[in-house]
């Protein structure tokens, strides 16, 4: 017999979750406040926010500024560190019971190694995503600014860490680059499990009396309904350009943005802004996936996985 | 659990700009402290996509009430919302004032609350608080025009003194409130060291942690920072204090105002 479970159930390289709905980093901490409002068992999954090797401040506020549908932030991956991780935030993800994915960047292919090697002995962690949308400092004065735009550093990274670890390695990449699917063959080529698609748009907004930009870092990524489109359309050109799963991000606010993203190739879906708007957003949209596949009578959610007819 | 639905039992024009809602808390409200703050949406549409941030005016039983400025679009909306209507809250959230006469943090049961703009909204609260500890407290409300001026009956009620300071002198002093308060604290002073409660614009209360620096006062300062997410997953609240970065959402809003970098 097919239990509502096992209709629900993804496989992303050796990692089993038990819906395709998690929630996307930055978006959700380390999960212990989304405890407060609900019960994180029922996620799919959680993707901490940005780990890297050392503790970073993050940039000078204003950090975030809403626009017409969207969120322009520029926190600058604020986080503790990697030790910091380890020491206080690992025994909090294992009381979340669900999938942990840790999301990390590095400066140096060194700094991806000390992070994915820490991460591969910590049982919590069922999978690690490499935030590629951070400065290409491996090939530093090309014309590649971001690590996601540079195919041979995502190709080089992606090779080393494959042979460092058996965790479940997802990719995630930054819209803002020529062509997305390039860097996402790069790097299934490479050994990627899955690919994380999108991460911000980069943006900027200014105050038209004080002349000054809304945002401390002046620029920012933006996030939200406003980038809808552009992430389905992302979706789909990298689903007809590699075989590896997908996971959608961007602007996914309800259950029916979440089927849309599937019908264009992802397998599963990252909710991101939608948590600010409404922390029971989640589980509201595994519930709505839930009563269209009812209405449907899909059998399992990997039939509606790049069904769309065109 | 701090998300809920609540009934609007009531929603007035207070002053030109200003507004007062009400609405029901679920469950009772004597858990709100003066201080902590509701992130609310203020309709049911994408737009505006956030909910937005708004002090505790007046805490009963199981009523809230939110003083709030109409400045842009949400409180716009916010201001046509009618009685009976559902609002969308998250609260309450932050820390909220210390008062707390057993550990000196309210020294001499003497206090003075300086309001600027909209920040006597959550002051009122506090009022009300360190009035039933007994504590004397002079009030400093400070405004653009006499037209700005809110909350000056309530707080007659609860405080010994109040002074109100006008930019344009339509009302009280002419200039700014930190002037007004830097000219009556040498009398007030020669009797006792009060602690101070600030809430206002952020020039304002910079002045304000230099005066009480200058005189070796307590002070608590209540921020305002844009805020996502009102309960510190986004990190878009940051402010810097002497010790790195702190979320106003979840270490505040309320700080001692010798730690924040201004
Ligand atoms: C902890 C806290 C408590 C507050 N309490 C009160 C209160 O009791 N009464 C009151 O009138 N106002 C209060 N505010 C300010 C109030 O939240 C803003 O005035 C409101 O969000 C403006 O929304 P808008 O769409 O009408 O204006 P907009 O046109 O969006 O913006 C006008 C200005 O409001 C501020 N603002 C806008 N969105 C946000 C946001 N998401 N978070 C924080 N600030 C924002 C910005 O400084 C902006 O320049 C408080 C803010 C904070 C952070
Ligand atoms: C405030 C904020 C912080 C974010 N921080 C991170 C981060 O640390 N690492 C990362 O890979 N993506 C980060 N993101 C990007 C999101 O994970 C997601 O890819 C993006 O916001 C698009 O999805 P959404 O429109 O549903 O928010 C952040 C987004 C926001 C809004
Ligand atoms: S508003 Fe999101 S962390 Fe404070």
């Amino acid at each position: 017999m097919v239990t509502t479970q096992d209709k629900l159930q993804v496989k992303i390289g050796n990692l089993e979750l038990k819906n395709p709905v998690i929630l996307a980093s930055g978006t959700c901490g380390f999960g212990s406040e989304i405890k407060d409002f609900a019960d994180t068992g029922k996620l799919g999954g959680i993707v901490t926010k940005t780990i890297t090797l050392t503790k970073r401040e993050g940039n000078p506020p204003p950090r975030v500024f809403e626009t017409t549908g969207g969120l322009l932030n520029s926190i600058g991956l604020d986080n503790d560190g990697f030790k910091n991780f380890v020491f206080e935030k690992v025994s909090g993800l294992e009381k979340l019971r669900t999938t942990v994915i840790a999301s990390i960047a590095g400066n140096t292919v060194g700094e991806f190694v000390k992070l994915v090697t820490g991460l591969s002995g910590i049982p919590v962690v069922g999978a690690i995503e490499l935030n590629l949308s951070c400065p290409n400092v491996i090939h530093k004065g090309t014309r590649f600014n971001l690590l996601s735009q540079d195919e041979k550093a995502v190709k080089k990274i992606i090779s080393k860490l494959r042979g460092i670890t058996q965790k479940t390695l997802i990719a995630k990449l930054s819209p803002n680059v020529t062509d997305i699917k390039k860097i996402a063959r790069a790097a299934e080529t490479a050994g990627i499990d899955a690919i994380s698609l999108i991460n911000t748009y980069p943006g900027l907004a200014a105050d038209i009396h004080t002349m000054k930009p809304r945002l401390g870092g002046v620029t920012g990524g933006l996030s939200g309904p406003a980038i809808k489109p552009l992430a389905l359309k992302c979706v789909w050109d990298v689903y007809r350009s590699v075989g590896v799963p997908i996971i959608g991000a961007g602007g996914i606010m309800t259950w029916e943005d979440a089927v849309e993203f599937m019908i264009c190739g992802a397998a599963v879906v990252q909710v991101g802004t939608a948590n600010f708007v409404n922390p029971k957003a989640p589980f509201e949209i595994t519930e709505g996936i839930k009563k269209y596949m009812k209405a449907k009578k899909i059998k399992s959610v990997k039939d509606i996985v790049g069904t769309l007819k065109a | 659990m701090k998300l809920f639905k609540a009934r609007i039992i009531s929603n007035n024009k207070i002053a030109p700009d200003h507004y007062v809602l009400s609405f029901k808390m679920p469950h009772a409200a004597g858990g709100v402290k003066p201080g902590q703050f509701f992130n609310i949406k203020v309709n049911d549409a994408c737009a505006p996509l956030l909910r937005r941030p708004f002090g505790a005016h007046k805490i009963n039983r199981n009523k809230i009430e939110i003083l709030y400025k109409v400045v842009g679009k949400a409180t716009e909306i916010l201001a046509a919302r009618k009685k009976g209507g559902k609002l969308d809250i998250i609260g309450p959230l932050g820390n909220g004032f210390t008062i707390n006469p057993q550990t000196g943090k309210l020294a001499n049961r003497q206090a003075i609350i300086v309001a600027g703009g909209h920040g006597v909204s959550p002051l009122i609260a506090l009022a009300k608080k360190l009035s039933d500890y007994g504590a004397r407290i002079a009030v400093f409300i400070g405004a653009r025009t006499k037209n700005h001026v809110v909350c000056r009956e309530d707080f007659k009620r609860l405080c010994a003194k109040l002074y109100v300071a006008t930019e344009d002198g339509t009302a009280g002093y002419k200039g700014l409130i930190t002037d007004l308060l830097t000219a009556k604290l040498k009398n007030i002073l020669a009797h006792n060291t009060p602690t101070m409660y600030a809430c206002g614009p952020k020039t304002m209360l910079k002045e304000i942690a230099g005066i009480a620096k200058r005189h070796r006062m307590h002070c608590q300062v209540s921020l305002e920072e844009y805020m996502a997410c009102g309960i510190g997953t986004c990190l878009g609240c940051a402010v810097k204090t002497k010790t790195g970065y702190k979320l106003v959402c979840k270490d505040g809003p309320v700080f001692n105002a010798k730690d924040i970098v201004w």
